[in-house]
């Protein structure tokens, strides 16, 4: 490393020229990032436009439709309610991401820590105060519980946490099964075949911000939010945290405990996951049965790639997703079919992983050809 | 060392390795046979009559040939040195593919759009990872995320409105795949049905031994026997011929291989459109001969089996069949013979105890007392459960995965440079 880059060096020189020179260094490479989820979003729609002229579909009716859904303020707070949950797992996902864990499991560990947070809410009676927030907690726990199985597997076993969550998201589903079927089914007597678990009393319940529009667990996702940033980038954990995913070697040589890092990553990431379903719980179904939502945790993964694991980006990603899905019942009134949502979140994936791959390798070789020639040297390919 | 040496070292090694391999084969067919044996006692003793049952077995050889061909699909990615977490994905494209055009042209015409349709996925994954760089998992991910929508639109757009189909499901096809019996000794082509004679007799072993022959050779599918042929036409590919050495090179060591002359990026491609296309014959054996319909999730996380099989498997097309007879037999047993099911927790109790008493004459107490103590907990589940309850054993292929990796990760040897990123001419 040169004297020039030394910051502390520099401080009493020329330190606001070699500021300033790393401020437009730094908006660069956001100019960057956030063009190339922008344009990996093009590319998806131009992709996807195209599939719909192959089927004889209009793109033309389908981009219509989305200003009319984007301008319509029943679909904003519908947009921003389906976001929620995708925001969520997304955080999820990206908390250990940070830490190179690939944590598949977002799946498996909100579908575990919905359906005990179902199950304990409808069994207690606190007032509301207490009723909300214990239900929040059992599902964190689960949730923290169920991805703490594969934390253990790895850092006792040596147990990739890629093989092993995706084990534990088929094991999840099958054991919610029994368990429902055998031990929490929950008869009202009205004969009704939506057969349910017991539902949660009132006091568990959280109230609608706007009624029959938006629910108050949205708060919930925006605490994550902000929690999410704070962690991530201004504790000591969040500091371990990134430096055991940039260089484990150099992390652990310098006395982060990488076993224990890994486990609480996955413990955090889990209880996140385990908040991901409770909007639907807490705000609209108030039990569990066969007819939950599915795929928050695949989705919410698309989501964290979208927005780069960058809290904003992340909620801007979520909200995009949420606008997707509210508009696929319009949609399916111009007689577009409803899963071509599906198709455009597919694509959408796909262009950021690659997009994102071929920008950051660009860049990188960019920023290594300037050094050099500002250094006099020569880049060997 | 001279030059001589080494002729003569080959010499005296190959004979050793010919006699480790006979006793690794004697050693497996021992083991079979005492298993079956053992299962043909608790037959017996339990009145359990569909363990050994031909329709039992026949069953078990139909859940299991989707399985296996998921396994055998992520084995070539594997041993190419690409994670293939798409199968899943790629099998839903083989079940849409495959049911859509077999309701249009007939079910052989299905078969070969099912494999199309994976290998197309196949294709897309490997472009994906070779080309852009992307990481394995999430390829892989995006694969299975982008088959489901995509093929639920064009459900959407084929199906809807068409007698019997709709947005999760195509229309009844007409035609089906051929199905075969052994003749004289299943009764096929209106002959004799020895082996059904035999079985209904019930004898001690030889009523068993009837009974999986004859599931083994009654009404099966042509393309259950071409699936089945596939596991040694795989071992063949990859451990004798050139290709095929060349093919694992490029999961072991790609950047040496390819210092080599090996050309490591076309031999990824065209390991993971067989990959895919193994896949994707995977689902249209779901869509065409196990049913007669395309339907959403008909595949039901098969493809995250065979990815456990491939594992479960040690990465040997062998091992990928054995696993998935394993899964597919519950699979089987639980539709069958629900009631047969607890049996197994005493064929599980003697196998545990037989290995705690070898672990004692080995003088390892630990672990001769933690497989007594699983042996005693199946002997206990055997004597109180009346009925496994169907969500537990459709689990038992990841649990047992799980296990597998925690307990004997020593033993597994995966491709050495699977789910790496690789870029041609980097390294050398």
């Amino acid at each position: 490393m040169s004297v020039v880059d030394d910051p502390v060096v520099n401080a009493d020189g020329d330190g606001s020229v070699a500021a300033a020179a790393r401020r437009r260094a730094r908006i660069e490479a956001g100019f960057v990032t956030v063009g190339s989820s922008v344009a990996a979003v093009m590319v998806a729609l131009a992709f996807s436009a195209l599939l719909l002229v192959i089927t004889g579909k209009s793109p033309g009716v389908v981009v219509s439709t989305m200003f009319d859904v984007a301008a319509n303020s029943r679909y904003q707070f519908e947009m921003v309610e389906r976001a929620v949950p995708f925001i969520i797992s997304a955080f999820a996902f990206s908390i250990a991401a940070k830490m190179n864990l690939f944590n598949i499991g977002v799946e498996g560990q909100y579908l575990f820590g919905m359906f005990w947070a179902a199950v304990a809410g409808a069994y207690v009676d606190f007032p509301p105060v207490i009723h909300v927030p214990f239900i929040l907690i059992v599902g964190m726990l689960a949730g923290a519980f169920w991805a703490g199985i594969a934390g253990y597997l790895k850092v006792k076993l040596g147990v990739s946490e890629i093989i092993s969550t995706i084990m534990l998201n088929a094991i999840a589903l099958q054991i919610i099964d029994w368990l429902f079927n055998d031990f929490f089914r929950f008869d009202p007597g009205t004969g009704s075949l939506d057969v349910r678990t017991k539902p949660i009393p009132a006091s568990g319940h959280m109230p609608d911000l706007v009624s029959g529009k938006l629910n108050s667990f949205f708060i919930v996702s925006l605490i994550v939010a902000v929690a999410y940033h704070v962690l991530v980038t201004k504790s000591r954990f969040g500091f371990r945290l990134r430096a055991s995913g940039l260089n484990p070697v150099a992390a652990s040589t310098s006395g982060i405990p990488s076993k224990r890092m890994v486990m609480t990553a996955m413990l955090i990431s889990g209880a996140v996951a385990g908040l991901a379903g409770l909007q639907y719980l807490l705000g609209d179904a108030h039990s569990y049965g066969p007819a939950r939502p599915s795929g928050y945790g695949f989705n919410g993964l698309s989501v964290a790639l979208l927005g780069r694991s960058n809290p904003v980006g992340i909620v801007l990603a979520g909200l995009l997703w949420g606008f997707l899905d509210a508009a696929a019942g319009p949609l399916q009134l111009e007689e577009i079919p409803r899963s071509i949502v599906n198709v455009i979140q597919g694509i959408t994936l796909f262009s950021v992983v690659i997009v994102n791959g071929v920008v950051s390798r660009w860049y990188t070789r960019r920023t290594t050809e300037k050094a050099a020639a500002q250094l006099g040297m020569e880049v060997g390919e | 060392m001279t030059l001589i040496d080494v002729p003569e070292g080959s010499l005296t090694e190959q004979p050793k390795e010919a006699r480790k391999a006979m006793s690794k084969m004697r050693r497996i067919m021992i083991l079979a046979g005492a298993l079956f044996v053992l299962l043909s006692i608790v037959r017996v003793a339990t009145d359990a009559d569909a363990l050994t049952a031909s329709i039992t077995v026949g069953a078990a050889l139909r859940a299991t040939i989707p399985i296996l061909l998921a396994g055998l699909s992520a084995l070539w990615a594997d041993r190419v040195g690409i994670v293939n977490i798409g199968i899943e994905g790629m099998m839903i494209l083989g079940t849409w593919f495959g049911g859509w055009a077999a309701w249009q042209w007939g079910a052989y015409v299905g078969v070969l759009f099912a494999i199309l349709g994976g290998s197309i996925g196949g294709l897309i994954h490997c472009v994906a990872v070779t080309r852009f760089n992307v990481d394995h998992v999430i390829s892989g991910v995006a694969i299975n995320i982008l088959a489901f929508g995509a093929m639920r639109y064009l459900s959407e757009l084929l199906f809807t409105g068409q007698q019997g189909g709709g947005i999760t499901q195509s229309p009844q096809q007409t035609s089906s795949i051929g199905k075969v019996s052994l003749p004289f000794l299943s009764g096929g082509g209106d002959t004799a049905d020895a082996l059904g004679n035999l079985e209904e007799r019930g004898w001690f072993l030889i009523g068993d031994a009837a009974g999986i022959a004859r599931g083994l050779t009654v009404d099966v599918s042509y393309l259950s026997i071409v699936a089945v042929l596939l596991v040694p036409i795989s071992a063949y590919i990859l451990w004798r011929t050139r290709f095929g050495l060349r093919l694992r090179s490029s999961g072991e060591q790609p950047h040496a291989a390819e210092s080599l002359g090996v050309k490591v990026v076309p031999l990824r491609y065209w390991a993971m459109v067989i990959s895919g296309g193994l896949a994707g014959l995977g689902g249209g054996f779901l869509a065409i001969v196990a049913t007669s319909f395309y339907r959403q999730g008909q595949t039901q996380s098969r493809g995250f089996i065979g990815l456990a099989t491939s594992i479960f498997g040690n990465w040997r097309p062998t091992g990928v069949l054995g696993g998935s007879a394993l899964f597919g037999f519950g699979e089987a047993l639980q539709l069958v013979g629900s009631k047969a099911v607890p049996k197994l927790f005493l064929v599980f109790a003697v196998i545990a105890f037989a290995a705690a008493i070898r672990a004692g004459i080995r003088r390892s107490v630990k672990s001769a007392a933690i497989l007594g103590s699983i042996g005693a907990l199946a002997l206990i589940a055997f004597i109180t459960v009346d009925e496994v309850p169907e969500p537990l054993t459709k689990s038992v292929p990841f649990v047992l995965t799980l296990v597998v990796l925690a307990t004997s990760a020593q033993r597994l040897r995966p491709p050495a440079f699977t789910g790496r990123p690789f870029r041609s001419g980097e390294e050398h």
